[in-house]
């Protein structure tokens, strides 16, 4: 651990948990509407799309594509990695279902738009940060 | 149905000292602006009914805000018929579209709006600070928030890394490039040159710009603005009672509110753009004047790809052809086809916030631009102020 950069971790909640703690099953989950079957993110109580309560929380396949990215020079905080990749990656299951995350286990450099990545999660004290490494694809 | 911001209009502007670093209290600066333009509008303080600003007093980010509605009010001793502060609304220049609404439905007559910042001197001799690492994670606080959760954790400590990805994703479906993007802190730069209040006035060169340490990809450290101590404030007051004052008044054509896309940095439907795209359609939605008709635009500039999304959003280059359109700088310079950010913008001028481009529209408007005058009597400006999820634009016609 100790060579794991600094991260600021989130605040978890009753509504929020189920994303920051579903990593440790190895499970990527958002919430999910019962009634139309649009996934949710952030979690909300209600469906955006057809505004029923009767959610559900359920997991993604943990395969996505980055949408964008950018390579952090900046030492905002001291760290080993500079720079490191922070991107928006879009998840299979739905079109603007989307996550800023960072993509880990591969060279900063070799980060692009289109790239195909997957979940990969890294545990800090009580929470799981679902981060996204090049996807091995058959 | 009737464009009811055009009851409203500009009638003077302040600014107080502005500097890198001044170490003054903000408070005093703030007021400095304030009594300026009530100078400049030919009030008294006793004549302000109305009172406006962006943020308010909140604790955030160090030096981010350097005085709140109540210490204005105060100190000043106003008897106000209405105010509001806040952030949550469209962008920094929605507290002066809130008092164009507040004037133009008669709750009252002359507004004051301001906006203050010591961000240079509440961030010291270091580095810039990151959002949440200064106060938040090193002591152990945990993010809470959309905003704040969904990004720290991903080491994503600043705008900068946010609006990065926009930039990013528009380079990738345009083909825009670092070299055109440079053209947008180089013009910045020359406008500053004739500033004599901009932080930053030496020249800056496309070397310069393509040699500077990367800050995030694809922002280098010129395409990020400077942080600074410095207040800015307006006067809005009531079109049919500014006739008689100091200035000929500038008539608020049309403001630019909108979101309709989702309120955040990561979940708009387009990241090529931002909450800017919607503001700006709505400000043509209100008006007949068109793009050719604008003479000077102030557009925010906080990074400079933001304010290649304002050209873009406002029309006045295809949506996608920003970078071509500032390659070279000729066609934003002050003697170009739309001259904008006359007095250095936030890049080279100081990261004002917001409302340092609508006093530099009222500037330009008035006429009163010295050696960064734009040329031929310019009578049509916008100014427009945000990114991100932040977005307001005003139309400023001179009678």
């Amino acid at each position: 651990m100790a060579d794991l950069p600094f991260r600021v971790l989130p605040r978890v909640t009753r509504a929020n948990e189920h994303f920051w703690r579903g990593g440790a099953e190895g499970r990527l989950q958002f919430l999910r509407c019962t009634k139309c079957g649009t996934w949710i993110h952030p979690p909300s109580p209600v469906c955006p799309t057809c505004y029923a309560k009767e959610l559900e929380v359920a997991a993604v396949s943990g395969l996505a594509t980055v949408a964008t990215f950018t390579l952090n020079h900046q030492p905002w905080v001291p760290a080993p990695d500079h720079p490191y990749a922070i991107a928006i990656v879009e998840l299979d299951e739905q079109r603007g279902l989307r996550l800023m995350t960072n993509i880990v286990n591969c060279p900063a450099e070799s980060v692009h738009i289109g790239m195909r990545v997957h979940v990969v999660f890294e545990q800090r004290e009580d929470v799981w940060i679902p981060l996204f490494e090049p996807a091995v694809e058959s | 149905m009737e464009i009811l911001e055009r009851r409203a209009a500009l009638t003077g502007i302040g600014q107080s000292e502005v500097g890198r670093r001044l170490g003054r209290d903000p408070l005093e600066l703030t007021l400095d602006a304030c009594l300026a333009a009530i100078a400049d509008a030919g009030l008294s303080p006793r004549e302000i009914d109305g009172l406006s600003t962006y943020p308010g007093g909140m604790g955030g980010a160090p030096g981010f805000t350097g005085a709140g509605v109540t210490d204005v009010h105060d100190a000043l001793r106003l008897e106000l018929n209405w105010y509001t502060g806040g952030i949550e609304r469209p962008g920094q220049l929605g507290a002066v579209i809130d008092a164009c609404a507040a004037v133009a439905t008669g709750l009252a007559t002359h507004v004051l709006c301001f906006r203050s910042v010591w961000e240079g001197t509440a961030q010291g001799k270091g580095g810039r600070a990151g959002i949440g690492v200064g106060d938040g994670g090193g002591r152990g606080l945990r993010a809470a928030g959309a905003m704040m959760e969904l990004t720290l954790p991903f080491r994503a400590y600043s705008a900068a890394n946010w609006i990065a990805m926009n930039a990013q994703r528009h380079f990738h479906e345009y083909g825009t490039t670092r070299e055109q993007l440079a053209w947008i802190a180089i013009n910045a730069r020359r406008n500053a040159a004739g500033n004599p209040n901009a932080i930053y006035r030496d020249p800056l060169s496309l070397d310069d710009y393509l040699s500077a340490r990367l800050v995030s990809t694809p922002f280098c450290l010129y395409d990020c603005d400077v942080p600074c101590d410095g207040a800015t404030a307006m006067i809005v007051s009531r079109a049919d009672r500014a006739r008689d004052l100091r200035r000929p008044p500038l008539r608020v054509e049309a403001v630019g509110s909108a979101l309709r896309g989702r309120p955040s940095w990561d979940q708009f439907d387009d990241l090529t753009t931002m909450a800017l795209r919607d503001a700006a359609k709505m400000l043509w939605e209100r008006t007949d004047l068109r793009p050719a008709d604008v003479d000077v635009a102030e557009l925010y500039d906080g990074f400079s790809f933001i304010a290649l999304a304002w050209l873009e959003a406002l029309g006045f280059c295809g949506v996608g052809e920003g970078g071509p359109f500032v390659d070279g700088g000729a066609r934003i310079a002050r003697d170009g086809e739309i001259p904008i950010n006359t007095n250095g913008g936030q890049l080279s001028g100081g990261r004002l916030h917001g409302f340092g481009f609508l006093h530099e529209a009222c500037v330009q408007l008035w006429g009163e631009g010295g050696a960064r005058q734009v040329p031929g009597d310019p009578r049509v400006a916008v100014a427009a102020a945000g990114g991100g999820p932040l977005g307001g634009c005003l139309l400023l016609a001179r009678e």
